[in-house]
């Protein structure tokens, strides 16, 4: 019998724990559906003014609900010493911190985006929509575990964790969010999506050659 | 050269002596840059207000320059352990900040007159708002943490991270843009802006760099004293 590579291990480990610890994505899912029930509720049930203004209130509410778990990211592992033990096993820090936060965004950032399309329709926007909303919150969500991964790691060990954390990350998210609103916006204004599609894959994948690099300095100086 | 300069002895050896000149420099430059722009002409459609500019477009500027040199500095600092490099990237930030936070204050005294309002959500406006967030976020960052060493290596790689994405901000921004007047300083075929106005435009830029070196040198300069008395602090606290 072959031993499990230790890619896959680490990731059943997080996902494991990620699903099943302290209620799992559905703290985060409960946090997405609350935010989006506010907005009718500040704004007032116009049913224009929700249309106009779905889209982007809602990649609003998925870079919101993206951020909160990831506070947890890595405190626990870096407080019980898990990161040391980890340090000593064949990945580098890189690739840990990399799949650390692709298993984030399976257990978290993928249930947010299938509900992506809900939340849109639910707000005011054209059941049409869904395909392309789903296609567009898998690639956005992707970004955000990656760059609030980032965050994640620089404010291990600091004393004021989740806010600074947010102070971190949150500029980072412009980009995607942009994209993503003004994909969205096109998308109900029967323009062209693919430009924006194309810029939200393209920043995606910036965030996932960008992130692990930086997550990996982080936690060296994090660990030392 | 550089790794020459890291020990904080001879860089003050070379820095001191400096920067009563800067300041003086700054001064004048300053000085001279107002009087131009009191006596350069008015715009035919602004008016006086037009004169916010000299203030305005150096800080605006500065505000980006210094982020870069974070950035630079980042750099040395984190991948050479450069130890006057992070004290370096400390000292500007908030020199950067006020800088930028100044940018956004005269546009918006600018914009009331000339749009009517003080703020308009245009690309350039966006992304300036979004380097001062950057500027917060990096200044939090640093106070956060207790452990100098640690808070210089995080900084850094935020610097570094924020150095790489600002472009990319900058472009999303743009591409969802609307109402701000175009580049009219470094565009094709020469500058679009009346030399009367150019003048003192350049005046007010030198005096803002040298402004700023100055600064830098004072800033930099009580950062090391610092570390040194916290180093004695615990030297005494210890023995």
């Amino acid at each position: 019998m072959t031993r499990p590579s230790p890619i896959i291990a680490l990731i059943k480990r997080d996902l494991g724990l990620a699903l099943t610890r302290g209620g799992g994505p559905l703290l985060g899912i409960g946090f997405y559906l609350t935010l989006m029930a506010m907005i009718p509720l500040s704004l007032g049930p116009d049913q224009a003014v929700l249309t106009r203004i779905a889209p982007g209130l809602t990649w609003l509410c998925l870079a919101l609900s993206s951020l909160l778990s990831l506070e947890r990211l890595f405190e626990r592992d870096f407080d019980d010493g898990v990161f040391d033990v980890l340090r000593l096993g064949p990945l580098p820090l890189e690739a840990i911190a990399g799949l650390k936060c692709l298993s984030q965004w399976l257990g978290t950032g993928l249930v947010l985006s299938l509900a992506t399309p809900v939340v849109m329709i639910i707000l005011g926007a054209a059941p049409q929509t869904a395909l392309m909303a789903l296609l567009s919150a898998l690639l956005g969500s992707l970004s955000f575990a990656f760059i609030g991964g980032i965050g994640a790691a620089l404010s291990l060990g600091t004393r004021k964790g989740g806010v600074l954390m947010a102070l971190l990350v949150l500029p980072f998210y412009v980009p995607p969010v942009i994209f993503g609103a003004g994909l969205m916006q096109a998308v109900q204004t029967h323009g062209s999506p693919w430009q924006a599609l194309a810029f939200l894959a393209a920043y995606a994948l910036f965030a996932l050659a960008l992130a692990p690099v930086a997550m990996g300095a982080a936690l060296k100086s994090a660990l030392s | 050269m550089i790794t020459w300069l890291a020990n904080p002895e001879r860089f003050n050896i070379i820095a001191r002596p400096l920067r009563p000149w800067l300041a003086g420099v700054a001064a004048v430059l300053l000085a001279w840059g107002l009087v131009l722009a009191f006596m350069s002409p008015e715009d035919y459609q602004q008016g006086d207000t037009v004169r916010i500019m000299y203030i305005h477009v150096p800080a605006a500027w500065m505000g980006l320059l210094i982020y870069a040199a974070m950035g630079v500095a980042s750099f040395f600092g984190l991948i050479f352990r450069h130890a006057l490099a992070d004290a370096a990237a400390k000292a500007i930030a908030p020199v950067g900040a006020v800088f930028t936070g100044l940018a956004l204050l005269t546009g918006a005294l600018w914009g009331m007159p000339m749009w009517g309002t003080p703020w308009q959500w245009d690309g350039r406006m966006t992304s300036e708002l979004v380097l001062f967030l950057f500027y917060v976020a990096y200044i939090a960052l640093h106070a956060s943490i207790e452990d100098e060493p640690r808070a210089a290596k995080s900084t850094a790689i935020l610097a570094m991270v924020g150095l790489v994405n600002l472009p990319i901000v900058h472009f999303s921004v743009q591409w969802w843009n609307s109402l701000h007047q175009g580049d009219s300083i470094f565009v094709k075929g020469g500058p679009t802006i009346a030399p009367a106005m150019l003048w003192p435009l350049f005046v007010m830029v030198a005096a803002y760099h040298v402004l700023t070196a100055w600064l830098f040198l004072v800033r930099l300069d009580s950062e090391i004293l610092m570390r040194r008395y916290r180093a004695l602090r615990i030297r005494l606290t210890f023995n």
